[in-house]
């Protein structure tokens, strides 16, 4: 099948590559960038265990194709924690409220309470519970997850603060 | 000294790797020269194959091969793949072929497989293999296959029937002969999917300089894996290196042995070349197993003051095309219905049939979500007809805790008869019932109404066996760089296995928490080992830890003794020393000791001396620990459009002695999701040619992040006298009961319309059906 070239910066890095117009983002950030955080859970646009951020905003990486992203940025789980694998306060809150239990749809809610605390510095329990209805996830109930995305706004808000 | 792990909500070791995207599935692993795999599937749920043809897949660019039955290596191109759970009462006693032959029994059966260089060309490929298929009449609805003239599901049997046995002890016809009161139901249930996040997953790789077949695979019994693929490939099992890495959820489904991880291995055998296949969810809803369809048809027998004479009744189980995982469903169905209750005489007649489905194996809950509904929608039927509380008629028939050990009359599935262990169910009910304000409910339900709002309370009471045989091992071993090694059968799907048993660990031996190096999921660890399911193991593994700390520490101060020149009763041992107690308190060092206990070359060990510290420990339970519980919650229903939400939800949960509240509270919380599912949302729908009509995440919903509240959730710690660590199993408890409460909360929300539910899912349009057939409407009309 012919090759389309796709150029973008997935967390602060530059790629270039030449794709498959049917390759989606996931595939292209799994299988030809090696970054294996972001998971498929349906592919079919609902489970959202495949979310990232395309220029800052949560998108499908299932239902969108690599070549779509020509030109943008793309940020996934793997740029979340420091270069040395501290944890930032987002998930530092999600393993103390344990807020994951297999992981598996872990990195695609990291990415919807990341977008949502960006947006949102001060989110009901509401707003979060609201949110997360686009990522599925099977083990924790939620509660976890919503416990920890308003402790890191707490502790986001008193960073801001100082 | 340092802390006491055991009891403690210790943070998981699990969680950096999964929350930074460094987690390591099936799908991540690519290894160099790696093919993928598609495998053909039959889009019939009864055909006969008359032929396939390959050729325009196989000349596809990038195809590498396409193989069916008769490519595979003997034994599994002709044999049957083995019962994983035998039982005498199986009259049909079908599993499948890897690769279907002459016949396929459900729609997805794996009919051949494409390997190519990509997963998009196998896809393509796969859709070019021309199967030549004999559509056959299907059988779907397992009432229609108990009929005359019905179509059968094998075209080699003369019955859809694959087993019937009864469950009973007492004379029950008598008891109810001389009852005062007779209620009966009749009720549909129907359980979906497990439905794990991460579908199912495995790669092969054979090594032909060292003969090793290495197979990871995303399933919770990597062990059991192993020796199907042995016999399944006629290897010896040291040649099978099964690894389970992390696991996306596993809930049942992953815990029973499929036709896609013997064919990968061999397809990769026979290319030697590693090959990959990841499933996609529209297979998993397809091909991974499910639990499906039950009717009940049962009665209560009750004396004047509403204590149970007698329970007998039928039950009648979809088992689908298969029966792989035996019939452990309904058997454990029918051996949970008694649950908390007095109940002296009891009989249910169980009838398996076959249909053109999905074979159903456990789901998280096993049959027992089914039971706890049958008994408990018994309860509230007999409580209304009494005039009598729900909790009051409860409170009246439990087995209380003086009567434990208490002996049902019934055999469990694991062989032994029926005896709780221990329990104490009027506490859990009434700790429940505080946890909510059950006192102040029909308050709060006035105050409700008189706003236009219809919420309803129920509950639901029940008793899970865990922590099942036949055994589950640990070994402990201290590494020459003071590391302590722990490596064990078990699997960890989300549970927190490794958390929980390097708590235990760290406590018995007295390590540090984080000295600890787990190796878990990996049959190159350990030599024996069964795997994660009937919330099994914190029982058995817990126990192998404890066990297996013990008798290191053991070692560690004998030999601490005679390097220190103290008596062994002298040593304390603590965050990896061994310390003497009196005098300058001398101490030596795990790293040094192990290195000692190599030994030295030339020399002899020491008398009563034995090499390295390390013990393996295999703890096998006499039988199951009883946990047990209530929960009682609080809905909202909207009588226009059928609605149902969640208000409030307590659980009250006796799972004995606890490793680690902070996991516990995670699997009870992500337990009654679970149920939430079962009672409200989850449909596997099929046609009546057996076609799966619900295939994605759109058709068949899973509870989401505005369907479960956050649960108010009472530990009531009854310590199993079973094992070392006096604890029981977790992982269903939170499941089982819920659908019982919640439908019973939504007839209760609309009790002044008189309806009555005996099924689940309860779906809104149910809701809005009974509703309107009670005339609700017209009532509704005239308020407004």
């Amino acid at each position: 099948m012919d090759k389309r070239s796709v150029s973008l910066r997935v967390n602060g890095r530059q790629y270039e590559r030449e794709v498959e117009p049917r390759l989606s983002l996931a595939d292209f950030l799994r299988h030809e960038l090696d970054l294996t955080g972001t998971h498929l859970g349906c592919e079919h646009g609902v489970c959202g265990a495949c979310t990232v951020l395309i220029d800052g905003r949560t998108a499908r990486s299932c239902l969108t194709f690599a070549v779509q992203v020509d030109g943008c940025e793309v940020t996934t789980v793997e740029s979340l924690a420091s270069p040395d694998g501290a944890l930032n306060v987002l998930q530092q809150a999600m393993r103390e409220k344990h807020g994951l239990q297999c992981g598996f749809c872990t990195p695609g809610v990291l990415m919807t309470l990341t977008e949502l605390l960006n947006d949102n510095p001060d989110p009901t329990e509401d707003d979060v519970r609201t949110v997360l209805t686009g990522n599925l996830c099977r083990c924790t109930g939620y509660s976890g997850m919503v416990e920890a995305a308003l402790e890191a706004s707490r502790r986001m808000r008193e960073q801001r603060g100082n | 000294m340092g802390a006491q792990q055991f009891g403690a909500r210790v943070a998981r070791v699990e969680d950096p790797a999964l929350l930074s995207g460094r987690g390591r599935f099936v799908d991540d692993v690519k290894l160099p020269g790696m093919l993928h795999a598609c495998f053909v599937r039959s889009p019939h749920g009864h055909a006969r194959i008359r032929g396939i043809d390959a050729a325009a897949a196989k000349a596809l660019p990038g195809v590498h091969a396409v193989f069916t039955a008769d490519d595979m290596p003997a034994p599994m191109a002709a044999e049957r793949m083995p019962m994983l759970v035998p039982n005498p009462a199986i009259s049909a006693a079908l599993t499948q072929h890897c690769l279907a032959r002459e016949e396929v029994c459900y729609v997805g059966q794996t009919v051949a497989v494409v390997i190519a260089d990509s997963r998009h060309i196998a896809e393509d490929a796969a859709a070019l293999v021309d199967v030549d298929y004999d559509p056959l009449k299907a059988v779907s609805d397992c009432r229609e296959a108990l009929k005359d003239g019905s179509p059968r599901a094998h075209l080699a049997l003369d019955t859809n029937i694959a087993s019937k046995f009864r469950m009973a002890y007492g004379d029950v016809d008598a008891a109810f002969a001389s009852a005062a009161h007779v209620f009966s139901e009749d009720i549909w249930q129907h359980r979906g999917g497990g439905m794990a996040m991460e579908a199912r997953a495995v790669i092969a790789q054979p090594d032909p300089l060292s003969g090793l077949l290495t197979v990871w695979s995303a399933t919770q019994t990597p062990h059991i894996g192993r020796r199907m693929m042995a016999d399944l490939l006629d290897r010896s099992l040291e040649s099978i290196r099964v690894i389970a890495p992390d696991v996306g959820g596993g809930f049942g489904p992953k815990a029973i042995f499929y036709a896609e991880e013997a064919v990968i291995p061999a397809a990769a055998l026979k290319l030697n070349r590693p090959v990959k296949w990841t499933e996609d969810r529209r297979e998993h809803f397809m091909c991974a197993t499910q639990e499906r369809d039950q009717y009940w048809n049962v009665s209560i027998a009750l004396d004047p003051y509403g204590k149970i004479v007698g329970v007998r009744g039928t039950l009648l189980h979809d088992t689908g095309a298969f029966v792989p995982w035996g019939i452990i469903m309904p058997y454990i169905a029918a051996a949970t219905m008694p649950g908390p209750y007095v109940i002296p005489n009891y009989a249910l007649d169980v009838t398996v049939a076959l249909t053109n489905k999905v074979a159903t194996t456990p789901v998280r809950g096993a049959g027992r979500p089914q039971a706890v509904f049958a008994m408990e929608r018994l309860m509230d039927r007999a409580a209304q007809e009494l005039e009598l509380d729900p909790t009051e008629i409860r409170r009246r028939n439990f087995i209380q805790p003086e009567q434990m050990p208490y002996s049902v009359g019934l055999t469990f599935r694991d062989g032994k008869p029926l005896v709780y262990d221990s329990g104490d169910y009027p506490k859990a009910q009434s700790e429940a019932l505080r946890l909510i304000d059950h006192a102040a409910f029909r308050r709060r339900q006035s105050k409700a109404r008189t706003e236009g709002r219809f919420i309803g309370i129920g509950l639901a009471n029940y008793v899970e066996g865990t922590g099942l045989g036949p055994y589950e091992g640990v070994t402990v071993r201290i590494l020459p760089n003071g590391k302590v090694a722990v490596a064990t059968g078990a699997t960890n799907q989300g549970q927190g296995t490794r958390t929980t048993l390097a708590q235990v660990v760290a406590d018995r031996l007295g390590c540090r928490f984080d000295d600890i190096v787990m190796t878990i999921g990996d049959t190159a660890a350990i030599s024996q080992g069964i795997g994660a399911f009937a919330s099994r193991q914190a029982v058995n593994a817990g126990s192998s830890a404890a066990l297996a700390g013990a008798e290191v520490r053991t070692q560690v101060v004998k030999l601490a003794a005679q390097v220190l020149g103290v008596p062994a009763d002298d040593i304390d041992v603590e965050d990896g020393m061994a310390v003497a107690r009196h005098g300058n308190r001398q101490s030596v060092s795990f790293r040094d000791l192990a290195r000692l206990a190599q030994g030295m070359p030339g020399f002899s060990l020491a008398p009563g001396q034995t090499p390295g510290l390390e013990h393996t420990a295999y703890f096998a339970p006499p039988q199951a620990a009883y946990c047990s519980g209530t929960h009682v919650v609080e809905v909202e229903v909207d009588p226009m459009i059928g609605s149902v939400q969640i208000i409030d939800y307590a659980v009250a949960h006796d799972s004995g002695k606890i490793i680690n509240p902070l996991i516990v509270d995670g699997q009870i919380q992500g337990g009654v999701a679970h149920g939430i599912g079962n009672a409200l949302l989850e449909w596997m729908r099929y046609d009546e040619n057996a076609q799966p009509l619900t295939t994605t995440f759109a058709d068949y919903l899973i509870p989401m992040a505005t369907d479960v509240p956050t649960c108010k959730i009472a530990h009531v710690e009854s310590p199993s006298p079973l094992n070392p660590l006096g604890v029981k199993g977790a992982g269903e408890g939170g499941t089982i009961p819920a659908a019982a409460a919640i439908v019973a909360a939504v007839e209760d929300a609309l009790a002044e319309f008189g309806v009555h539910f005996a099924e689940c899912p309860l779906m809104p349009d149910r809701i809005v059906e009974a509703l309107r057939r009670a005339g609700a409407y017209e009532k509704l009309g005239e308020v407004a």
